[in-house]
């Protein structure tokens, strides 16, 4: 019996993953701005400067990061069992980056930090640097797939009880060798450094930061668009792991996303849309002396990615593949909680648009005033 | 694939959360209590104006975010090592347990983290009184946050409020306000973060007392102990009190815990709590030796705390291991207690009768298919046990739970003793005169620290082997990795945490004898 109820539950909780996942792509303009401190910085004030116009948001991605990780174990528990249990390698090397971050700014300009302001602003790079790629190169495993398989019923194996395992000795750093995932993750890292360009021009109060931003934002939009542009060309051409929504069969299906997308208008035309706003974005901002693109580029963002997302767990599609035992592979159904438990977690979730007013509410009350090096001179708490 | 796997990986992942939770733990309690002690201080500075509270308030808040960082960093780890190193865990219990963890982000760390920036950088920016209110809400979010998580381990010590259902062969939540209200849940939450609130109050008094001794920023110092002695002699009460209630729900919840607190090996009625003592440590459950080279105890007490019945039977070890008792069960009827072996039997039954249901419902036969869930049903209470190999992996290390939990209790009736007499020099004397108490305050923080960390240790290892009491083994909750690389990741963590613990700790002393005025950044 198809119980409709608990499907929609599960599509809801794809959908409010894919938010997630979104927005903490958008935030990841605090990565790319530590990977420009010393490009758009000359001096220890401009620094200085850059780093607090940073520094007041890291923790905003930071616990959008560890909420995304939170709702998906409650919402899909087989993915959080098989993802992170098995691709070992690729989780702990992004845990590594964000634990360097998440000290950095607090210890950085401390007296008698220890490793001294240079090893934290290095921290700061490794975690813009390889926090993004690795990020974005997991994520493209939803398209490309990984070598596990899943048998719950193991459990049934007093001797050796494992439900999920990995097939390759690599745990997860094979990932980083395929190059369709790599082609994520760099453009995930450009993206990150044009939204942070994008952002300083707004922010910053200072005639210098917003000319290298400028061009920063032209510099990273050309490989930017190279990666992405391949990313999504290689995309819509391959073959993508469709399920059988009567028996559950996982079956490669060429041309996959690209019938997603046409099979979803409403989500090709929020990638549409989406792109459209991010190139609007930049596009405004390298041609006039406009300060807002961060606006168009950032929602873009938003946009085009929950649309990926969309596509890697809508329309009967495994968003998390096993390449190694099809059968495996997981779809929003296999791997998703039980019904009672959605329910609950959905009534969590109106919390979230209150969540987002205040958030939205604070910052607004704080960031009437564009930040400059006069205000770090007479600001009590500065990084 | 092999039958069976190196059981190191289980010691090495059981290592290596212990090392990455008994490190977030250093930071958090300081969080949860000075969090308050800031909002007091900042609510007399609205209330009365006065510039010093407003220069107190901003001393105490540094040392609180050069804390707050690094339990940040050490938090995330925790959240996904549930996937890495238990990811047969994250799937049997993950229905239940990863709402806590989920509910936990959106409600407390997005409140935790957005009004801290208010708090730190909003002196200029906002009215007072939202200040005000973003540095309570700080306090409030943090709180919240030990909710959360501490409903989950809770419910690890006491699964409540879900069912077994094997078709998807995981647990599954019945209802969500078991979970939430389950008296383990709520003991263990007001203990923690009263202990926490303790801890925080013995900071504040020994930071202020070293000022004292120097004769430095003295009128800070004395403000900062009223406020700081007040709220720890009200917390330290009430860590008593919770601290009763968690052993209370210990006795009846995990009697093999309560043994091991005890180091009780032979039950009896009217069962005395050991003072002061040392147990045997080469008793074995089954020996004839004595359990303790030498104890002090008061008699009848135990039965007290652990049933509120001073002649109540207590069961110790071997009783446990080998059944026979009367005790009563969830549902309140009396009933003999099982053996150990005979809980295997059930286990193993349980594990089979899933096995078989599986193979029932490949074939589509409706009624074997029942047959076996009512084996399944009649065996699921002791399903973890079908993976227990020998009954005496059973039972925790006895010494240490033993140890750790008469430090911990020691150190907490001490610490209501202390916060008195502070509180009463500091009001009715001149404190500054009282040398040694300075000096012994400056002790008290470390000793707070210690207590804490031995809480869980009881906590923790008393539960042992249990990830979710009865129900899943440590050894059917792991993931499958090489040893090699979680060795590999212990080590790593290792360094890094203690790496970035020495730049806590230096940053923390260079911050605090700087003081107020040069303070800040
Ligand atoms: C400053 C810290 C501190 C102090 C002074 C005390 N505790 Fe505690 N205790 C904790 C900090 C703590 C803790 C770290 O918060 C634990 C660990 C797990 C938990 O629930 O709380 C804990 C656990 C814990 C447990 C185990 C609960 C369980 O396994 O679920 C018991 C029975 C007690 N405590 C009892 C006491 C008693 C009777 C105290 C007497 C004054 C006491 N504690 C003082
Ligand atoms: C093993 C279980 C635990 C997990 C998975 C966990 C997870 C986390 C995570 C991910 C963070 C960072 C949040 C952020 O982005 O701001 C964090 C911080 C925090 N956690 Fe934990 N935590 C655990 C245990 C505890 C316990 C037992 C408590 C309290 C009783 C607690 C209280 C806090 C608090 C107050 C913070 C804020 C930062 C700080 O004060 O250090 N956590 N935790
Ligand atoms: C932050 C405070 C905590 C501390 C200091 C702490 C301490 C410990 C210790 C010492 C162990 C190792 C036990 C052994 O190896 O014998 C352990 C294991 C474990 N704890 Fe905790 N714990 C804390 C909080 C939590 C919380 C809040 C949870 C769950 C929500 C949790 C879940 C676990 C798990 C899953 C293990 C590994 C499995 C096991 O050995 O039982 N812990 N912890």
């Amino acid at each position: 019996m198809i119980d409709s109820t608990y499907i929609l539950l599960q599509q809801y909780w794809w959908l409010i993953i894919s938010l997630l996942g979104s927005i903490l792509v958008f935030l990841l303009f605090v990565q790319g701005g530590q990977t420009l401190i010393y490009t758009l910085g000359k001096n220890e004030s401009e620094r200085t400067v850059l780093v607090n116009a940073l520094g007041r948001k890291w923790e905003l991605t930071f616990t959008t990061l560890v909420t995304f990780g939170g709702a998906f174990f409650a919402s899909f528990p087989l993915f959080y069992s098989t993802s992170f249990g098995g691709a070992y390698w690729v989780w702990i090397a992004i845990l590594f980056c964000f634990i360097i971050q998440a000290v950095s700014y607090e210890f950085r300009t401390k007296p008698n930090n220890f490793l001294g302001h240079r090893t934290y602003e290095a921290f700061l790079q490794i975690n813009g640097l390889l926090g993004t790629i690795l990020l974005g190169t997991a994520v493209a495993t939803f398209f490309t797939g990984s070598q596990f398989s899943v048998n719950k019923m193991n459990l049934t194996n007093i001797g050796n009880p494992i439900i999920s395992s990995w097939q390759t000795p690599w745990h997860g750093l094979e990932a980083a060798l395929n190059l369709h995932n790599l082609s994520l993750g760099l453009a995930v890292f450009f993206l990150s450094r044009i939204l942070a360009s994008l952002y300083f021009m707004n922010h910053v109060n200072s005639e210098n930061i917003f000319a290298r931003a400028k061009k920063q934002l032209l510099y990273n939009t050309i490989p930017f668009l190279v990666f992405f542009l391949t990313f999504v060309v290689w995309l819509i051409l391959r073959d993508g792991f469709a399920v059988n929504p009567t028996t559950g069969q996982v079956f490669m299906e060429p041309f996959k996303y690209l019938h997603n997308l046409t099979a979803m208008p409403v989500v090709l035309g929020l990638f549409l849309i989406g792109v459209v706003l991010v190139l609007w974005g930049i596009g405004k901002s390298l041609l006039t002396n406009y300060f807002n693109g961060i606006w168009f580029t950032g929602i873009g963002t938003i946009f085009a990615v929950l649309a990926l997302f969309l596509i890697a767990g809508y329309n009967n599609t495994a968003y998390y593949p096993s390449t190694f035992d099809l059968q495996s592979s997981l779809t929003i159904f296999n791997s998703s909680s039980s019904k009672f438990t959605l329910k609950v977690m959905s009534v969590v979730s109106l919390l979230v648009p209150f969540v987002i007013a205040y958030i939205w509410y604070v910052w607004k009350s704080m960031n009437s005033k564009k930040i400059d090096a006069e205000e770090m001179k007479n600001e009590g708490h500065i990084y | 694939m092999t039958d069976s796997f190196d059981l190191s990986v289980v010691d090495w992942s059981k290592a290596q959360f212990a090392l990455t939770a008994m490190y977030h733990w250093i930071f958090v309690p300081l969080t949860l209590g000075l969090g308050f002690i800031i909002a007091f201080m900042e609510t007399l500075y609205v209330k009365t104006g006065d510039e010093e509270w407003k220069r107190i308030t901003k001393f105490w808040m540094t040392l609180f975010g050069i804390n707050f960082a690094i339990g940040v960093a050490t938090g995330i780890i925790l959240e996904f090592e549930f996937g890495t190193n238990w990811s047969n865990y994250s799937w049997f219990v993950g229905d239940i347990f990863g709402a806590p963890l989920a509910i936990e982000g959106i409600m407390a760390f997005f409140m935790e983290t957005t009004f801290i920036a208010v708090m730190f950088f909003g002196w200029n920016k906002v009215s007072k009184k939202f200040h005000l209110l973003s540095t309570w809400l700080v306090a409030i979010g943090a709180n919240l946050s030990a909710l959360w998580i501490l409903v989950a381990n809770a419910w690890m010590q006491y699964p409540a409020g879900m069912h077994f259902n094997p078709d998807s062969a995981r647990n599954e939540m019945l209802n969500f306000w078991d979970v939430l209200f389950s008296p383990v849940a709520i003991n263990k939450f007001l203990h923690t973060i009263s202990s926490g609130f303790l801890l925080a109050s013995a900071f504040v008094v020994g930071i202020s007392a070293w000022y004292l001794l120097k004769n430095r920023h003295t009128l800070l110092a004395k403000r900062s102990i009223i406020i700081a002695s007040v709220f720890g002699l009200l917390s330290s009460i009430f860590v008593g009190l919770t601290g009763d209630g968690s052993a209370y729900q210990v006795s009846q919840k995990q009697p093999m815990k309560l043994a091991a607190m005890e180091g009780l090996y032979q039950g009896k009625e009217g069962v005395g709590l050991v003072i002061i003592g040392a147990p045997n440590p080469s008793k074995t459950y089954n020996d004839d030796k004595d359990a303790y080279l030498f104890k002090i105890e008061v008699p009848k007490m135990l039965s007290i705390l652990g049933y509120h019945d001073k002649d109540a039977f207590v069961p110790g070890i071997k009783d446990i291991i080998e059944g026979g008792y009367t005790y009563k069960n969830k549902d309140g009827q009396e009933v003999v207690a099982p053996s150990a072996a005979q809980k295997i039997e059930k286990g193993k039954l349980a594990i089979q009768a899933l096995a078989d249901y599986k193979t029932a419902s490949d074939s589509g036969n409706k009624e074997m298919m029942a047959y076996h869930k009512k084996i399944l049903d009649e065996n699921f209470e002791y399903f973890g046990y079908g993976y227990i190999k020998d009954v005496t992996s059973l039972i925790p290390k006895v010494p240490l739970v033993f140890y750790s939990f008469r430090i911990m209790v020691g150190v907490g009736l001490l610490f209501i003793v202390f916060f008195a007499l502070v509180l009463y020099l500091v009001v009715e004397k001149d404190i500054a005169q009282k040398r040694w108490l300075l000096r012994a305050s400056i002790l008290m923080i470390p000793m707070a620290y210690i207590a804490s960390q031995a809480g869980w240790i009881v906590a923790e290892v008393g539960r042992q082997p249990w990830v979710i009491q009865d129900i899943l083994p440590t050894v059917a909750a792991v993931s499958r990795i090489g040893v090699g690389a979680v060795q590999v990741t212990f080590f790593l963590f290792f360094a890094i945490f203690t790496t970035l613990l020495i730049a806590e700790l230096k940053i923390m002393f260079k911050q605090i004898k700087n003081g107020p005025k040069e303070g800040g950044h």
